[in-house]
């Protein structure tokens, strides 16, 4: 006798409910969580309107604010009462608004929690307008006037196209002050460096001979020339970039002088239509991931910290993969199978599942305290006492994360091979080729497609760890990039910026908290998207390879 | 409904047969130039000690292991004819094939006492180079298994692994392998597509072009029919009779009928050891001995 309820899970209809159930709680935690990051994250870049209003305090004062609603929360009546706002006895809940003030110079801070009940008389005046600057953070306030080297040149709100005329010019002037100081200027330095390291390796090697000197000091005052005409040209380029001033009031008429080389933007957030609003988002996207950082992280872009994850996960990947698959091919077809290779394969594996910062704590102690000081004393004495290979860097950052990830790529390759048919190899051997000619002509080329799996896996495990990166080499600014064009150009031994440690950072570390917030979840989806697309890369070669080496099914 | 397919199963099957059957009467008057109705007539019977000898298996002995897979072989494979390895499924026969081009080394566990001798000298003998030795007697398996490469690049692989890789001489030892293969009319204008795209008969022809490109002494073939269609197993067939104007064929096969149509000897093996050796008509139609007689008649295997 068979009930409906018996036959009903006996054909298997709840194992494929809860299978479906659970593919579906899945993708709505994954998608739950990207459109989290993405929502919160991607808003920050929104030229929000500026809403002044009149807010009256706890004591009766009354000020006037401008400045953008960033978010609204309902707080308890029972809390706002304990701690000491007055709150009408019907009401439960009550409304309060993060304001984004900016104003950091005559605040001291730039955002504000306020009751949404003391606002009154909120206005969004069009001639209101937000700049954006390099330190202080954002202006909200009214133009004055703008003054050349003292004279006033223009006044009140007629003087806006004036302003962004010559805002426009001074960033053009701060370019190339930039590109002169971070570049030619930074050019010379390395080269100062290396002229001093020469000067002090003869010193050590007692070659510093009169001749020998005579060079090194010639060269320098080569580089010392050049360096001064470099000045010459960068005083010329202050000199004209601090030519025009900018008087603003603040809401409450206070008069702030700012000069325009510290302006980074100016717009009208009021005045924008939805169009403009849209270019100047995408302006502002453009701007989080091709500049470098500002005011502590807080502001700018994270470009140096794209460049560095990214640069790392490459050199992660370029070590790993060879010594992965060589290991995986001794394993897998020169080793006896035996007791040792199974004890080898254990530890292998088990070595996948070591905390990451216990590989962290080995690359410190090993590579960098024995292997890096070792480097050093035999290779960079002149450097010494600062060291060179002695200290975190990206090469041991890299050597860290493969050795990381060369368990999976050994997993990943040994199945490979594994999976690649006897009647293949044997019709190579039967051509006559050895062993060695049948593995790198036929047996390689056809376990790629697992290699480059192994990889991909590797590179999603190496992309987002921090923790091992913190000891070996990671910082919150590197000053320069690990890869430019001063020799010896690929810079192993810098430190350099990191996707995952910048979340870190920014999160937990920053002095401006409601500022550095929204980064964190636009650097996160950021870091999501690297991370994707670094993937997307290796599976499509993956599949190329798989393409062209379909032979499995045999 | 199933019994109707297994009826039409069974019709196929038959029509198959009968046409292989037919093939069979008919390959004597067939072209290719290929003359084996003297055979088929047994007017004149050749005799093993007349023939020039390729290889001499001398006593050889072989286990897996504990177990003991040949008792001594003592034997000699004619040049430049087809001899054909029959007997039941474990009898050795596939083994002894693989130890004329010392496959088995690639066995854990195998040992190997006795000799082999090709051109009067010991295969298993220390000095000798595997790789060489594989260069000289060539092997083709039961399945087709072509390298992931293109058509062209599977056939010149045994070239490249010897370090040829003069494109002339490339391009016209590929040529002459196809067409050796009867396989070039029909790949020639795609010899750079994938070898994994041609059919299996054509890709078992193709290992052949393969095999013969390297240009060995022996060709080896394993069962190199039996995971082919009928038609496949014909051209197959037609090119073995071919080949053995050029090179000394040792076949393995299950179908009995496939070695009485191809081979000029045939040695019948029974667990391990060689039972009967000796011209292909007189065996299938005057065994010396009763197990052989019992095994061709279908008695058992």
């Amino acid at each position: 006798m068979r009930t409906p309820i018996n036959k009903w899970i006996k054909d298997g209809d709840p194992w494929i409910w809860i299978n479906a159930g659970a593919v579906t709680i899945s993708m709505i935690m994954v998608f739950g969580l990207l459109a989290l990051i993405a929502s919160r994250g991607l808003v920050h870049f929104w030229a929000h309107d500026v809403m002044q209003a009149d807010l009256s305090g706890r004591d009766g004062s009354r000020m006037t604010i401008a400045g953008e609603l960033i978010e609204t929360e309902e707080v308890a009546a029972e809390q706002l009462r304990d701690a000491g706002y007055i709150v009408p006895d019907d009401l439960e809940f009550m409304q309060r608004d993060l304001m984004k003030l900016g104003n950091r110079d005559v605040y001291g801070g730039d955002f504000k929690w306020v009751m949404d009940a003391s606002l009154s008389n909120k206005t969004y005046p069009a001639n209101i307008i937000a700049l954006e600057r390099r330190e202080w953070g954002n202006f909200y306030g009214f133009i004055d006037t703008i003054k050349e080297n003292g004279n006033t040149v223009a006044n009140g709100d007629s003087a806006w196209n004036e302003l962004t005329q010559r805002i426009e010019r001074a960033l053009s002037i701060y370019a190339d002050i930039h590109a002169i100081e971070k570049v030619e200027i930074g050019g010379i330095n390395s080269r100062m460096e290396r002229l001093r390291l020469k000067q002090r390796r003869l010193e050590l090697k007692g070659q510093d001979t009169p001749a020998n000197l005579l060079e090194v000091s010639e060269d320098r005052a080569a580089l010392d020339a050049e360096y001064r005409a470099l000045q010459a040209q960068l005083t010329q380029l202050y000199e004209q970039i601090s030519r025009d001033t900018l008087t603003a009031k603040t809401v409450e008429g206070a008069t702030v002088e700012i000069a325009l080389s510290k302006i980074v933007r100016a717009y009208q957030p009021n005045a924008m239509s939805l169009a403009e609003k849209l270019v100047f988002y995408a302006e502002k996207i453009i701007e989080f991931v091709s500049e470098d950082p500002r005011e502590a992280n807080t502001e700018g872009g994270i470009f140096p910290a794209i460049y560095g994850t990214v640069l790392m996960v490459i050199l992660m990947s370029i070590i790993v993969t060879p010594f992965g698959v060589v290991a995986a091919v001794y394993l897998r077809e020169y080793a006896h199978q035996g007791a040792l290779t199974r004890v080898i394969r254990i530890a292998v594996n088990n070595l996948a599942g070591v905390p990451s910062i216990v590989y962290g704590v080995f690359g410190l102690g090993f590579f960098i305290y024995f292997l890096g000081s070792g480097i050093d004393q035999a290779l960079f004495p002149e450097a010494l006492p600062s060291p060179t290979f002695g200290t975190g860097g990206l090469l041991w950052a890299s050597i860290t994360l493969a050795i990381l990830t060369l368990p999976v790529v050994i997993v990943a390759t040994e199945e490979g091979l594994a999976r690649i048919p006897r009647s293949i190899r044997e019709g190579s051997l039967a051509l006559g080729a050895t062993k060695a000619e049948t593995l790198w002509r036929v047996v390689l080329p056809m376990a790629s497609p697992a290699m480059m799996t192994g990889v991909i896996l590797a590179i999603a495990r190496a992309a987002g760890e921090v923790a091992p990166l913190m000891l070996v080499g990671v910082v919150k600014l590197a000053p320069s990039l690990p890869l430019d064009g001063n020799y010896p150009y690929l810079h192993l031994d810098q430190k350099f910026m990191h996707l995952g440690f910048h979340i870190y950072d920014v999160g937990f570390q920053s002095p401006n908290v409601e500022a550095a917030r929204p980064l964190v979840y636009a650097t996160s989806l950021l870091l999501v998207v690297v991370i994707a697309l670094l993937n997307l890369t290796a599976v499509s070669i993956r599949n190329r390879l798989r393409e062209k080496y379909k032979a499995l099914e045999m | 409904m199933t019994t109707e397919l297994l009826n039409r199963d069974d019709a196929m099957q038959n029509d198959t047969q009968t046409a292989a059957v037919n093939d069979k009467s008919e390959s004597a008057t067939r072209t290719h130039g290929i003359d084996i109705s003297a055979l088929k007539r047994g007017t004149t019977i050749s005799r093993i000690e007349d023939e020039e000898i390729a290889l001499q298996v001398k006593d050889l002995r072989l286990s897996y292991g504990e177990k003991e897979a040949l008792h001594g072989i003592n034997m000699v494979i004619p040049k430049k004819r087809v001899t054909a390895f029959i007997g039941p499924s474990g009898c050795g026969k596939s083994t002894l094939l693989r130890c004329f081009n010392r496959m088995n080394d690639l066995v854990d566990g195998c040992k190997i006492d006795g000799q082999i001798l090709l051109d009067e000298q010991d295969i298993y003998q220390r000095k000798v180079e595997v790789a060489e030795l594989r260069r000289r007697v060539g092997m083709v398996f039961q399945k087709p298994n072509p390298f992931p490469k293109t058509i062209y690049e599977n056939v010149a692989y045994g070239l490249r692994i010897q370090g040829i890789n003069k494109k002339r001489v490339l391009d016209e030892t590929v040529e002459w392998s196809l067409r050796s293969a009867a396989l070039w009319d029909e790949v020639k204008d795609r010899l750079n597509d994938s070898a994994l795209g041609l059919s299996g008969g054509q890709q078992q022809r193709l290992v052949i072009a393969r095999t013969v490109a390297v240009k060995p002494e022996v060709l080896l073939l394993d069962e190199p029919a039996s995971a082919l269609d009928p038609l496949s197993t014909l051209k197959i067939e037609e090119l073995i009779q071919q080949l053995k104007n050029d090179f000394t064929i040792v076949i393995v096969t299950h179908n009995m009928q496939q070695a009485a149509r191809v081979s000029d000897y045939t040695a019948f093996m029974y667990m391990g050891d060689l039972v009967e050796f000796g011209n292909t008509d007189a065996l299938f139609t005057n065994p010396k001995k009763k197990q052989t007689e019992d095994y061709i008649t279908g008695r058992y295997g």
